[in-house]
């Protein structure tokens, strides 16, 4: 068919405004993104959809204004894995990624259709923040800035969101990580702060870096804010990617089981775990003998390692594992710690990923240090989340189980729905040595003859691991089953199966006073 | 200069390195005892030992400074 010359002329201002908006900001802001290793925007998106399987809204968005290609940010719904996603972007090369009245407006609009079509969020964040000369057309009216964060926090729990920084998530904009369930970060670029080091300096006179102030790093491992470090921004992208794989589109639905692989070869639990309750090992060795290779998905890796908090598979069945750590701070739960379990509870709790509880703790940690930090309304959040998950809970006893750990680690009064020991389990208020001792010091120190002392704490250690018996436990129903090590992984496959159709109402009533 | 800081409360139950040793990152530099765990203290970095600040038996709480490291 033959154009007419006129619809050819309406077709070349459409390319010509098209060509512009594709092209970004100027080239020199091109160039420096390159520089630091930074890829454009829609070459970001390229990686991020399934073979460029995606199509866009409001690209026009201020195509009058000339230099603001579609305002900043490309907004758009597509596949991602074969699933859909809708995705907001920041464009960096436009007014370093700032964000102007339609800006706003193009975000609300894509998490809008995410809440309509009940499919995961996705931001991919690289923004200086407001546009402190539009303030009053995007920061405080009812569809401004605030507005994006309402929307997040409305859809929280409801569908997936996922937040990659790439580069600064500054003041305000830095709410868009934190109220994501995920927040992967690439060294050296990304950062969050609400004031930046320039502000810092002018505000409270405190001088210091960037990276000190809300990079990557301090944020994965100091702050807790970023879960997921990545060097580049392609491998946050196939991270992104690789944590979607586990989830469902919506609470409603389910993760779906994919094919089953064997565990990575390694050594036996029998050779893993030492008999010795006080002496260290990696809990990582172990969970690798128990789910299907290559399939953990760490979440805060490098934060509170005393915790280990990921998402796995087993015989192809999703599952979201806590397990405690004794080779970092003995195991002993921290504050930071009952938070980064809280959390990861209410992740999987919110889409249905049933949850293992790999149990080796001495306890939350006491002393003033502790204390005046407020363990105990942490401790509270960790305990509160695990009571009220009503996804499938396994509780696995490895090795000790003590006071407020056990309970943290869904012990038998949390209702999980099997409470597993394995032979080297031992659940207690408190260990041997500190029962003990808190029991009968009067009596120890009434002894004069230390040989004969130290017979008496022995004797009564004895009698006190005899009380602990977990042959008892199990005796007194307490434990409701117990399991040679090396049965572990087909025992959890097979429970995982049979407990798919769970259903627990919840409670009637509004909702619980969180504690915080 | 480098600090090798206590992550945790508890006593120190034994020193493995001694001033003017030469040490390695992911070393166990020392043991600490806390809530009858055995937990080995790693270096961050490595360089020469300059001063244990601890002695065996010796009460270290979170943050305090065990040892300094030279380069």
């Amino acid at each position: 068919m033959t154009k007419t010359t006129e619809t050819t002329g309406y077709n070349d201002r459409l390319e010509q405004k098209l060509a512009k908006i594709f092209a970004g900001g100027q080239q020199k802001y091109h160039d420096k993104m390159k520089e630091s290793n930074k890829l454009f925007v829609r070459d970001r998106l390229k990686l991020l959809f399934d073979d460029e399987n995606y199509a866009e809204d409001g690209r026009f968005a201020n195509v009058e204004a000339d230099d603001l290609p579609a305002d900043g940010v490309v907004t758009a719904i597509g596949k991602v894995n074969g699933e859909t996603v809708c995705v907001m972007a920041n464009d960096s090369t436009v007014k370093a990624g700032s964000w102007g009245s339609r800006t706003v407006e193009k975000i609300i609009r894509i998490q809008e259709t995410a809440e309509k079509m009940q499919v995961p969020m996705l931001y991919l964040v690289d923004s200086a923040g407001a546009r402190i000369t539009d303030q009053l057309d995007m920061f405080p009216n009812r569809r401004g800035a605030g507005k994006i964060f309402h929307n997040q926090v409305r859809m929280s729990g409801m569908v997936p969101q996922v937040c990659l920084l790439f580069g600064p998530s500054a003041a305000g904009g830095a709410y868009i990580p934190a109220f994501c369930d995920i927040v992967i970060m690439v060294d050296g670029n990304a950062s969050m702060y609400l004031g930046s080091p320039r502000m810092a300096e002018k505000v409270i006179g405190e001088k210091v870096t960037l990276e000190e102030m809300g990079g990557a790093r301090m944020h994965c491992t100091v702050s807790g804010v970023g879960d997921v470090l990545v060097a580049t921004e392609e491998e946050a992208i196939s991270e992104a990617r690789r944590y979607l794989t586990n989830f469902p589109a919506n609470f409603a639905m389910k993760p779906e089981k994919i094919e089953a692989k064997a565990a990575k070869a390694g050594r036996s639990l029998e050779a893993i775990i030492p008999e010795n309750q006080n002496a260290p090992f990696d809990m990582y060795e172990l969970i690798d003998q128990l789910v299907d290779e290559g399939s953990f998905f760490d979440i805060k890796k490098l934060f509170a390692g005393e915790l280990i908090t990921g998402i796995a598979r087993i015989d192809g069945q999703v599952v979201g594992i806590l397990a405690n750590q004794p080779k970092v701070k003995g195991g002993v739960l921290f504050g930071d710690s009952a938070d980064k379990g809280a959390k990861f509870i209410n992740l999987c709790d919110a889409f249905s990923i049933p949850l293992l509880f790999l149990a080796d703790v001495p306890g939350f940690m006491i002393g003033t240090k502790v204390e005046r930090a407020g363990i105990i309304r942490h401790g509270a959040k960790f305990i509160a989340a695990m009571s009220s998950a009503t996804v499938p809970k396994i509780s696995v006893i490895v090795r000790k189980a003590y006071g407020a750990g056990l309970y943290a680690m869904a012990g038998p009064a949390f209702e999980p729905d099997v409470c597993i020991a394995l032979p080297t389990a031992q659940i207690a208020v408190m260990g041997p040595e500190a029962a003990v001792n808190a029991v009968y010091s009067n009596k120890i120190e009434a002894i004069e003859d230390p040989k004969e002392r130290l017979q008496y704490v022995q004797q009564k250690h004895q009698e006190y691991k005899e009380e602990i018996d977990i042959y008892r436990l199990a005796s007194e129903l307490i434990v409701d089953e117990i399991v040679a090590p090396h049965q572990l992984r087909s025992v959890l496959s097979q429970r995982l199966s049979f407990y798919e159709t769970k259903d627990l109402p919840l409670p009637y009533r509004k909702h619980p006073i969180y504690p915080v | 200069m480098k600090e090798l800081k206590a992550s945790m409360a508890g006593t120190v139950l034994n020193v493995l390195a001694a001033e003017g040793q030469a040490i390695t990152p992911g070393q166990a530099v020392l043991t600490i005892e806390s809530m009858k765990m055995e937990i080995p203290v790693e270096a961050e970095f490595g360089g020469t030992v300059e001063k244990i600040h601890v002695e065996i038996g010796g009460f270290v709480n979170e943050g305090d400074l065990l040892i300094t490291v030279g380069e």
